[in-house]
């Protein structure tokens, strides 16, 4: 009887041991990869940071950045990828993210490499790197990145230190017209992270998701004193900031409104956990602490 | 589909239009209204003082502080009131154009959703979302705007479809007629969902979700009107409907002009089913579980039924968006979802049952 958990005990740590094996294999076999199709923006972005950028042949529907990207062929994304257009590019190594088993499975029946991503917030993006770096013989160059993001967080991080956290609600979708249809961070993912960051509370920092649906009700008893509202695409005209405030105005005791701290952010590099969240981390900082960037 | 659907008859609501009734009508209509109205009273009351956070009814009405710095008086009259008068509203309008639809079609299992109006209506607002519509009239904005018109168009073809051969229309054309365009709509909002980026679709599935947090009464004021005018069409059926559930043969045998009545129902009933979804979403169940837990307990007759489920509609609403609200807060369940837990288990006994 007391064999028995132990057996068991030992035929997991040989799976474990087993299913560790090749996924280290492929990440050590890295320095022959010469045609790459990305699938997630974020690590297209990594790849052309760490100069692995000519070998990338093909991206997702979704990428928009670093500009070389807009001349390579699209081989849909997270919910269409094109197999066949990505089997005709013949690569040799494909970015997938980590839920697409039915294209990894795909791919591995043709013998093409896959590197699986899964979102886990800003530390994730240190880990990535590092997994992306060794996987296309660029280990050196990843590494120097991570650094680079690193020092760029902590800089920002030093700059703000010491002033009052404002309490803020991060909204990243809402209709326009009205206070409807509102997603804000709560406290899980790298947009929470880089609110920390940048010197704000997230007033949803307890629920433990990435995105929360709040009535107005909570909105409003949870009495934020910055809205920061990010939008991924689009150029932001005096009309949209204005129609923003007039919206916002129906909850008038919320100390945001009240005194005018609400900003609108705009871009792809506020969204996208990818090299560029130093970017977006400043852009928060910037909007919560004027004055530290005078 | 359409026959296992079209077998399922209405309870037959006998000779209620003419025949003298075991307690007269007018008793039976009288204490319904009271029963029914001091429930949606009470409902209507109480929702207001509960929530996903406590205030006091003190400081709510305390005008020493100013308004626009009182948090207690803007939860209760920003957030909270405007939600207990759209769950009031929507609720009655789904009900009761469930009981229209149900006697129009003389089938049980009809909803306000059976004949596509709430799928044009959805096509319309999930365009409106995905192309970024920012057009407007009036108190009512892009979304709600594109789905009366998506409503609209759906409720349009429909009738189109079912009065072309005669004069009466054809309730299994409009049975077919509403069942496919729902099927058509409901893959070119896949297609629309589909061609969307990802905000774009998050918004659009909440909005399919249903969702009673308007925020403020623009939206009630803008959607009260078509609500009223359905309610005030609605006065002129109940004794015609009560003829047409036996048969239009039967109505027509007894002096009921079918084809106005039944155009009547139709335009009604829609109108009352666009106004509610283009408020708060297509939010589900209402207007099938509400008339029949309401025929159970009055019986069938549409003099009764009608109003008794008005006010049933908007307390069993209130209460199912009151749940939404505060089970898991501070995050929400889709209202949507509570009435589809509440509706499906009985849906399901009452196949059953018919079966």
């Amino acid at each position: 009887m007391v064999a028995r958990p132990k057996r068991l005990i030992a035929v997991l740590a040989a799976m474990a041991v087993l299913w560790a094996a090749p996924r280290a294999a492929t990440q050590q076999r890295s320095t022959s990869v010469t045609r790459i199709v990305s699938l997630v923006p974020a690590l297209t972005e990594m790849l052309f940071a760490i100069g692995a950028g000519p070998q990338v042949v093909a991206v997702s529907s979704y990428d928009e950045f670093p500009p070389e990207v807009k001349s390579l062929p699209r081989v849909g994304a997270l919910l269409d990828p094109d197999m066949e257009r990505i089997l005709a590019l013949r690569p040799d190594l494909v970015i997938s993210y980590g839920s697409q088993t039915d294209v990894q499975a795909q791919l591995a029946r043709a013998k093409i490499r896959v590197f699986s991503y899964r979102h886990a917030g800003l530390t994730g993006v240190f880990t990535t790197l590092t997994e992306l770096g060794a996987a296309v013989g660029r280990p050196a160059e990843s590494e120097r990145l991570a650094r680079e993001i690193r020092s760029g967080l902590d800089g920002l991080q030093a700059r703000v230190r010491g002033r009052p956290k404002p309490r803020t609600l991060l909204v990243f979708e809402r209709d326009p017209a009205s206070l409807r249809g509102i997603y804000v961070s709560g406290g899980l993912g790298f947009l929470h992270e880089m609110l920390g960051i940048a010197g704000g509370v997230n007033v949803f920092a307890d629920v433990a998701r990435e995105s929360v649906q709040p009535s107005i009700e909570t909105i409003l008893a949870r009495a934020p004193e910055v809205i920061l509202e990010v939008r991924a695409v689009g150029l932001l005209g005096p009309s949209d900031v204005a129609q923003a405030k007039r919206v916002w105005g129906t909850v008038s005791s919320v100390p945001a409104v009240q005194h005018g701290r609400i900003a609108i952010l705009s871009g792809d590099h506020l969204v996208v956990p990818g090299p560029r969240v130093v970017q977006g981390t400043e852009a928060f900082a910037r909007a919560l602490h004027p004055d530290a960037f005078k | 589909m359409s026959h296992s659907l079209a077998a399922a008859k209405t309870p037959a609501a006998g000779d209620a239009g003419t025949r003298a009734m075991p307690s007269p009508i007018r008793t039976r209509l009288l204490k319904s209204i009271v029963g029914f109205g001091l429930l949606a009273i009470v409902t209507c009351l109480v929702a207001p003082l509960i929530g996903s956070s406590p205030i006091s009814l003190a400081r709510v009405f305390d005008r020493s502080v100013p308004f626009s710095q009182n948090v207690d008086a803007q939860i209760f009259f920003v957030a909270r009131m405007p939600r207990v008068v759209a769950g009031a509203l929507v609720g009655a309008a789904l009900a009761t154009a469930g009981v229209v639809f149900q006697a129009l079609l003389r089938n049980a299992l009809a909803t306000p959703f059976t004949l596509g109006v709430s799928a044009g209506a959805s096509l319309g607002a999930m365009l409106a979302i995905v192309v970024g519509a920012t057009v407007s009239a009036g108190p009512l904005s892009a979304v709600p705007l594109a789905s009366l018109a998506g409503a609209g168009l759906a409720a349009a073809i429909v009738y189109r479809l079912a009065t072309m051969q005669d004069r009466a229309m054809s309730t299994t054309v409009l049975l077919l007629a509403g069942v496919t365009l729902n099927s058509f709509f409901s893959a070119l909002i896949i297609f629309v969902q589909y061609i969307a980026d990802f905000a774009q679709l998050y918004r659009a599935m909440r909005w399919i979700m249903g969702d009673l947090d308007v925020g403020s009464f623009d939206p009630i004021v803008a959607a009260l009107p078509m609500i009223l005018i359905a309610f005030a069409l609605f006065a002129w059926l109940p004794s015609s409907l009560n003829l047409l559930s036996v048969g239009a043969d039967a109505a027509s045998a007894r002096g009921v002009d079918v084809g106005r009545t039944q155009r009547l129902a139709f335009v009604s009933a829609s109108l009352a089913t666009a106004a509610g979804v283009s408020l708060a979403g297509p939010i589900g169940f209402i207007g099938i579980v509400v008339p029949h837990l309401v025929r159970l307990i009055v019986g069938v007759d549409h003099r009764v039924v009608l109003p008794a489920s008005a006010l049933f509609g908007a307390s069993f609403l209130v209460v199912c968006d009151l749940a939404a609200r505060t089970l898991l807060a501070p995050l929400e369940i889709p209202v949507g979802v509570v009435t589809a837990m509440l509706g499906g288990p009985f849906f399901l006994w009452l196949l059953v049952r018919k079966g």
